[in-house]
């Protein structure tokens, strides 16, 4: 199932010169970074700065004013999130996106459900098949599930949070955008989604992740971009750069 | 594939064990419906005994008549589940089934001479249906598309809908002459009433729907996290519209049948068993806030609703006791229900 076209280390993804602007305001101007395949990119910067306009421009929300987009060294562009999804760039929201009365495997395929015959002749839902894909997308996640007919409202915000990275890991996104993943959680929660991402790492999957958390940067990203007021203030690699130094690129000191 | 070799969550053994004890629960709680009914029956069985030395439940003519009493309510209760569950309400099903009643009496009246008994049955019957389908449309498009809060929509079209029926009614009840149709809402088959065959196979199609489609599917995501349902992909906007127009084929057989049984279409018809239905899906164990809820859970909703009030007449008690129980049993399975919610809640926040 973990189908890894892009060797790691390739670049993945690269954004060239990308500006938007709304109107008179300058959202993002001229901005370059590279995500490659097994390799985690921190996005950092203050409220503002423009972490949030460059994720929806990659993630197709947005359609960027000038500069480009190359996905594994083809130039491309996304007139709406779901082409973005059908190139395999998911985006994990902050505010999860799954239906709480839902199991797993039903929220993995929603929107997509597998159908079968009845007798057969009438079509049902496919829920053996849901319910084996969340097993063995879980445990690709080292998350081992025994509850798969239980509602995801039952399970803790670290494991809802490894659901919605399952559905974007079982539909073989090879890029994920994860909005402050950790935000909502508790600390051994923390922890355990820092865990899933180095598991995507480990896939040779590229990882865009936003956070304000430093502590949770320094423990999973290879790489920072540091935004201010739109434009690129830095960009560090984690083991050559230290929390104070991300400071001061982040307020411009 | 083999899993990685790194320590499973440390938190994993005691949240399984905890999920299994609340899954039970749970299964307890979405059952209530029939243990209430199961108990309903019990106590008017004791009584009927005690103080008539007679049975309440073995007695095939109660059985037949509370069955066929549920009929209306049922059909109106199933379609209702689906837009409480997708989040929703449906005021207007009560008028859209006498409009249906109405229509249905007037087409068969009109088909009969030229068509036969038989066929004017259907062609009515279906006519009927479909110009109930009309009500839904509109209820699903300003629900969708002009995004009206389904309260206010269905409560605008309540109003439209009585008031068609009761023009197209003439303002009095439409007597039908038709004696397959008479057939057809008090005739038999093996002890069984037709009407109440017909609605059985419906609703068991609904339960299908609800439970086994696509449809259904998306329908519980929508009532649960319409954002979540809109980023995965499911076009809400086609999914409300024909959410409506269900509901409105849900009534408008109602309505059909209703006229069958007595022979005539009136526009009042479903005006008291609107609440019925909403109370039956409550009872059912959906919730209103959308988003849980099953066909079973709905059937034994009406059927406690219709054992309630043909049980007490049945043992004698003053009618208007009916108003009161089937109350408190609406506001005990609200409670049940929010405490349902508190206890599931609770361990998200952890």
């Amino acid at each position: 199932m973990s189908a890894k076209p892009t060797p790691v280390g390739e670049p993945l993804l690269e954004v060239r010169n990308l500006s938007k602007n709304f109107g008179p305001v300058q959202a993002l101007n001229d901005l370059t970074m590279m995500v490659r395949a097994g390799e985690v990119v921190a996005l950092a910067g203050d409220n503002g700065a423009g972490k949030t306009t460059l994720i929806k421009a990659i993630s197709g929300v947005y359609q960027p004013s000038s500069g480009e987009i190359l996905l594994k060294g083809k130039p491309v562009s996304f007139a709406s999130p779901q082409e973005a999804r059908d190139q395999g760039i998911e985006t994990i929201y902050q505010d999860l996106a799954l239906a709480d009365n839902l199991t797993i495997g039903a929220n993995i395929f929603l929107g997509r459900e597998p159908m079968r015959r009845a007798f057969g002749i009438l079509p049902v839902l496919d829920r053996a098949k849901m319910a084996e894909a969340a097993k063995s997308t879980m445990a690709l996640l080292d998350f081992h599930v025994s509850r798969l007919d239980a509602p995801v409202s039952n399970f803790s915000g670290g494991q809802r949070q490894a659901v919605a990275i399952g559905r974007a890991v079982y539909w073989n996104a090879q890029i994920l955008i994860m909005d402050e993943p950790t935000a909502a959680l508790g600390v051994p929660e923390q922890r355990k989604v820092i865990q899933l991402i180095h598991q995507l790492k480990a896939q040779g999957r590229g990882v865009i992740f936003i956070s304000h958390n430093l502590q949770d940067i320094f423990a999973v990203a290879d790489r920072i971009v540091v935004l201010r007021r739109g434009v690129q203030a830095g960009e560090r690699r984690i083991s050559d750069t230290s929390h104070d130094e991300v400071v001061k690129l982040m307020v411009g000191g | 594939m083999t899993s990685p070799p790194s320590p499973a969550p440390h938190v994993a053994p005691q949240a399984d064990h905890a999920d299994k004890a609340r899954t039970t629960l749970q299964r307890i709680a979405d059952l209530r419906a029939w243990l209430f009914l199961a108990f309903l029956i019990l106590g008017f069985e004791i009584w009927s005994r005690v103080s008539f030395g007679g049975t309440f439940m073995f007695n095939t003519f109660n059985i037949q008549s509370i069955a066929v009493f549920a009929v209306a309510p049922l059909l109106l209760a199933t379609g209702q589940t689906f837009v409480i569950i997708s989040g929703g309400i449906d005021l207007s099903m009560g008028f859209i089934m006498g409009l249906s009643a109405v229509v249905a009496a007037h087409v068969i009246n009109w088909a009969t001479p030229g068509m036969g008994f038989g066929m004017a049955v259907l062609f009515g019957g279906l006519v009927a249906v479909i110009i109930a389908a009309i009500p839904g449309l509109v209820n699903g498009l300003l629900v969708a598309i002009l995004k009206v809060p389904p309260f206010i929509g269905t409560l605008g079209m309540f109003g439209v809908a009585r008031g068609v029926a009761f023009l197209l009614a003439g303002g009095t009840t439409v007597p039908v002459k038709n004696e397959v149709f008479a057939a057809l809402g008090n005739g038999k088959f093996y002890g069984v009433p037709y009407v109440v065959i017909v609605a059985a196979i419906f609703v068991l199609i609904m339960h299908y729907i609800l439970s086994q489609t696509r449809f259904g599917q998306h329908n519980y995501a929508i009532g649960a996290n319409a954002q979540a349902a809109r980023r995965a992909g499911i076009n809400i906007k086609w999914h409300l519209l024909r959410l409506y127009i269900l509901s409105g084929i849900c009534a408008g057989l109602a309505g059909v049948l209703y006229a069958a049984r007595f022979s005539a279409g009136a526009a009042q018809a479903g005006e008291p068993l609107l609440l019925d239905s909403v109370a039956a899906v409550v009872i059912g164990g959906a919730s209103l806030f959308g988003g849980s809820g099953t066909i079973l859970g709905t059937v034994a909703g009406a059927f406690v609703i219709a054992v309630i009030q043909y049980g007490l007449v049945f043992i004698n008690v003053a009618p208007f006791w009916q108003f009161i129980s089937v109350g408190v049993v609406i506001i005990i399975s609200v409670l049940i229900d929010q405490a349902q919610r508190r206890f599931s809640g609770g361990r998200q926040s952890e």
